[in-house]
């Protein structure tokens, strides 16, 4: 067949071979070559900002958005440009992703795993995100990451700190910037041997879910190879608000430590009522008694007040550290927005541009390209020193921050005080270490 | 032993709470007929009412200290209370650690303006209508209050604590010949304690002893005769929802040093007092308060790890489970009478 020479048989066969193309879906199209879900059209690339903006969590959640949007303020060249300044790789130019604009979608996961599956479904399907970012819980980041896995889109985890997100629960498309709960075990162990001796007998209260597993068990093994003595570990149930039944009998047991394994609303209320119940003004086994809260979080600390002074705990990030990122990152987002971030802040933005950057160095929004160039990327100037997003797990491994509750505080951010920042040899652990045996990364899924 | 003495005190300022809010929800069921969803809301508020008064005790203005920094390096401005410019700062600091009690004064006209302006403003309108029309609304009604509060106070928990008179427990173990430290309870609780009783005590003999609780008892039995009488009762049931809220908002004020008040802290207790109602009988004033106390004693008991080890998770369903009990044995509940919502 030739143009020069149609006949009715060669214009039937083109018309048919038109109006199947025509017919097929979008991702199937000519246009859409790409070979991946959400590519990119035109002049923008759509960021999906999954995170609790109603829930318990809500305050959080709004302290992830501000960084997102100060995030995107950079990436698009606005503001002062913040870690882009300090991050080692220059591969950002403040022209937004690979020079399209970067906009983006949010939801909220009310941080509840079907919910924020739903919202993330939503961005990916109907707004066309083509990276969904953010969340405040493991339940959430651990179902969040199994759908965009599927639906071939890279999932940048957000404030997780269970071990099973990069341990049981890895995906080849996700990624965790946040520390673990083997990492607050590895680095609280030596600080609380320290403080309190090897000589002690540990009573552990722990949330009734995942992240309270894997938590007690870090914090177990770790101290336990100290030669502390855990006497009793209790469970308690998500929803409880009132912890004096559990708390009460800790006295009795003839444990001189309180390690809380709780977070959020939780940890406020076992901590208030610890200490209500008078637990560190006592003496037993001849040593003055004391409470561990395992993961710090100023936003929740600020909801136990006065009760946090002394105590001990872990962070994956404080506004007070003093190296160029740190600084660099406090000063744009509070000329922003008046007050200094959080560490959910911190990680939820470093993860944009950490995504942001990778894009740019692979050349392609493909999420295998991504992947590929996340895996075993080594950078600084993020606040946390030098950092490996290791191919293994897609863990990063960093400093960790031990901390205290400040005894004079001067203003209400100024809550916790860094007592040691644990270098990540001490926290690094190997890809097949039993708290994290069990499932694989498998490939990555570029979608359509 | 001792660890019963222990759970059997611990259940009772929880025991304390659920009696003050299921008292409440029986006083406005049994005279107005509404079961009242928004009774948790209440409660919720009433907690905000310390968190209100203290914010205001410490309403201040700023002066900037040059000799310290902020986050961003700038001067350090310090939030200087007014109260300290009025009485100095050791009366102003006395004042402000005893916010919580003193803020009791505030809670009242306020708890009674919101019940009355709920009472009239929408409750009211649906008193002839069944019983799930009232539930919805008044459900709706207290997702609605929830919102308001988070959105001027946030999501997170405020802390709000007791004077530094009440910190730190009562060894009550050394009192009865225990060993010291097997069985102490935190002061707070045993002032909530006293408190809830005193607040129970008061209602009983303002119902009991007075001519409007007579005539509110009367109405409660036989509200057409009490009218035919020429009495306007439906002015004195709508006191009656005002007191019932402020009761509510009392047991909120005095638990806000328990635990850090939150927006949802309300829903946490609603379910819970509703148990209560129904295991302590429909309608029934002492069946709430002995139904609260005995279920906040089981609560407790159930959370004992001794108790947990043998059957997990009993802390979790005790309340419900013995709810299914009674209701399966007593379907009218410890103390109600025969006939209220059986038509």
């Amino acid at each position: 067949m030739s143009f020069n020479n149609p006949t009715r048989r060669g214009l039937l066969k083109t018309g048919a071979a038109a109006s199947a193309a025509l017919t097929l879906p979008t991702y199937l199209r000519a246009d859409g070559h790409s070979g991946f879900t959400n590519a990119p059209q035109g002049s923008t690339v759509t960021l999906g900002f999954n995170v609790p903006q109603s829930g318990p969590y809500a305050d959080e959640g709004a302290d992830e958005l501000r960084a997102y949007e100060l995030a995107v303020e950079h990436l698009n060249g606005g503001g002062d440009g913040g870690l882009m300044n300090t991050f080692s790789s220059k591969a950002l130019k403040g022209n937004g992703i690979l020079g399209k604009k970067v906009e983006y979608v949010t939801g909220d996961t009310q941080t509840k795993s079907d919910a924020a599956r739903a919202s993330a479904k939503s961005m990916i399907e109907k707004d066309g995100a083509v990276m969904i970012t953010g969340g405040s819980s493991s339940g959430v980041a651990v179902a969040v990451q199994a759908l965009c896995q599927e639906a071939g889109v890279i999932f940048m985890a957000g404030l997780t700190h269970s071990n099973d997100t990069t341990g049981k629960d890895k995906r080849a498309n996700g990624f965790r910037h946040f520390f673990n709960s083997y990492m607050s075990g590895a680095a609280l162990a030596p600080v609380l041997a320290n403080a309190y001796g090897t000589d002690r007998k540990a009573y552990h209260l722990t949330a009734d879910y995942n992240w309270g597993y894997t938590t007690e068990e870090a914090v177990r093994s770790s101290t336990e190879a100290m030669g502390w003595e855990t006497v009793n570990a209790v469970k308690t149930p998500l929803t409880q608000t009132d912890f004096s039944a559990y708390i009460a009998p800790v006295l009795q047991s003839g444990a001189d430590t309180l390690v809380l394994n709780h977070y959020g609303g939780n940890m406020v209320n076992s901590l208030t009522n610890a200490v209500q119940f008078g637990l560190r003004d006592k003496q037993v086994n001849g040593k003055d008694f004391q409470i561990v809260v395992p993961l710090y979080s100023r936003l929740m600390a600020k909801g136990a007040g006065a009760n946090v002074k002394g105590i001990f705990g872990s962070t994956n990030w404080h506004w007070s550290l003093t190296d160029e990122g740190s600084k660099a990152f406090v000063k744009s987002f509070g000329e922003k927005y008046g007050f200094p971030p959080s560490q959910a802040a911190h990680t939820c933005y470093v993860q944009a541009l950490l995504y942001a950057d990778a894009v740019e160095r692979a050349g392609s929004f493909n999420p295998c390209a991504v992947v590929e160039a996340l895996e075993g990327f080594e950078f600084d100037g993020m606040g946390n020193g030098k950092t490996l997003y290791r191919a293994e797990d897609h863990q990063c491994f960093k400093d960790v921050l031990v901390v205290k509750g400040k005894e004079n505080p001067t203003s209400e951010f100024d809550l916790l005080e860094i007592v040691e920042i644990t270098p990540v040899e001490q926290v690094t652990y190997a890809p097949d270490h039993p708290q994290f045996a069990g499932g694989s990364l498998g490939t990555c899924n570029p979608g359509a | 032993m001792d660890a019963i003495l222990l759970q059997i005190l611990n259940g009772l300022d929880k025991g304390s709470a659920y009696a003050l809010i299921a008292l409440g929800l029986t006083l406005i069921f049994g005279t107005l007929g509404v079961v009242n969803f928004a009774h948790g809301a209440l409660f919720m508020i009433g907690a905000f009412c310390a968190v209100t008064f203290s914010k205001m005790l410490s309403f201040s203005h700023v002066v900037i200290d040059e000799t310290q920094k902020d986050f961003l390096g700038n001067p350090l401005k310090v939030d200087v209370p007014y109260l300290y410019d009025w009485f100095g700062q050791a009366t102003g600091d006395a004042i402000i650690d005893w916010a919580v009690p003193l803020s009791i004064i505030f809670t009242i006209p306020v708890m009674i303006a919101i019940g009355f302006i709920m009472e009239r403003g929408l409750i009211k309108h649906f008193y002839k209508r069944p019983h799930a029309d009232q539930i919805l609304v008044t459900f709706g009604l207290a997702i609605v209050l929830q919102e308001v509060i988070k959105y001027f106070y946030g999501a997170n928990p405020i802390p709000t604590p007791a004077p530094a008179a009440f910190a730190g427990s009562f060894d009550f173990g050394a009192l009865l010949g225990f060993d010291p430290n097997t069985i102490i309870y935190p002061y707070w609780r045993l002032v909530y304690f006293a408190f809830a009783a005193v607040i129970i005590g008061a209602v009983f003999a303002f119902l009991q002893f007075t001519t409007f609780g007579m005539v509110v008892r009367a109405g409660m039995a036989d509200r057409e005769t009490v009218g035919l009488l020429g009495i306007n009762i439906d002015k004195r049931f709508t006191i009656m929802f005002g007191i019932a809220a402020a009761v509510a908002g009392l047991a909120g004020v005095m638990y806000a040093p328990i635990n850090s008040p939150n927006y949802h802290m309300g829903m946490d207790f609603l379910v819970l007092s509703f148990v209560v109602v129904v295991v302590g009988g429909m309608g029934s004033l002492p069946g709430a308060v002995l139904a609260g106390f005995l279920l906040g004693v089981l609560e407790s008991f159930a959370s004992m790890a001794v108790v947990l080890e043998f059957i997990p998770g009993i802390n979790q369903i005790i309340i419900y489970l013995v709810a299914i009990i009674i209701l399966l044995t007593r379907p009218r509940g410890l103390m109600g009478r025969a006939g209220v919502m059986e038509d």
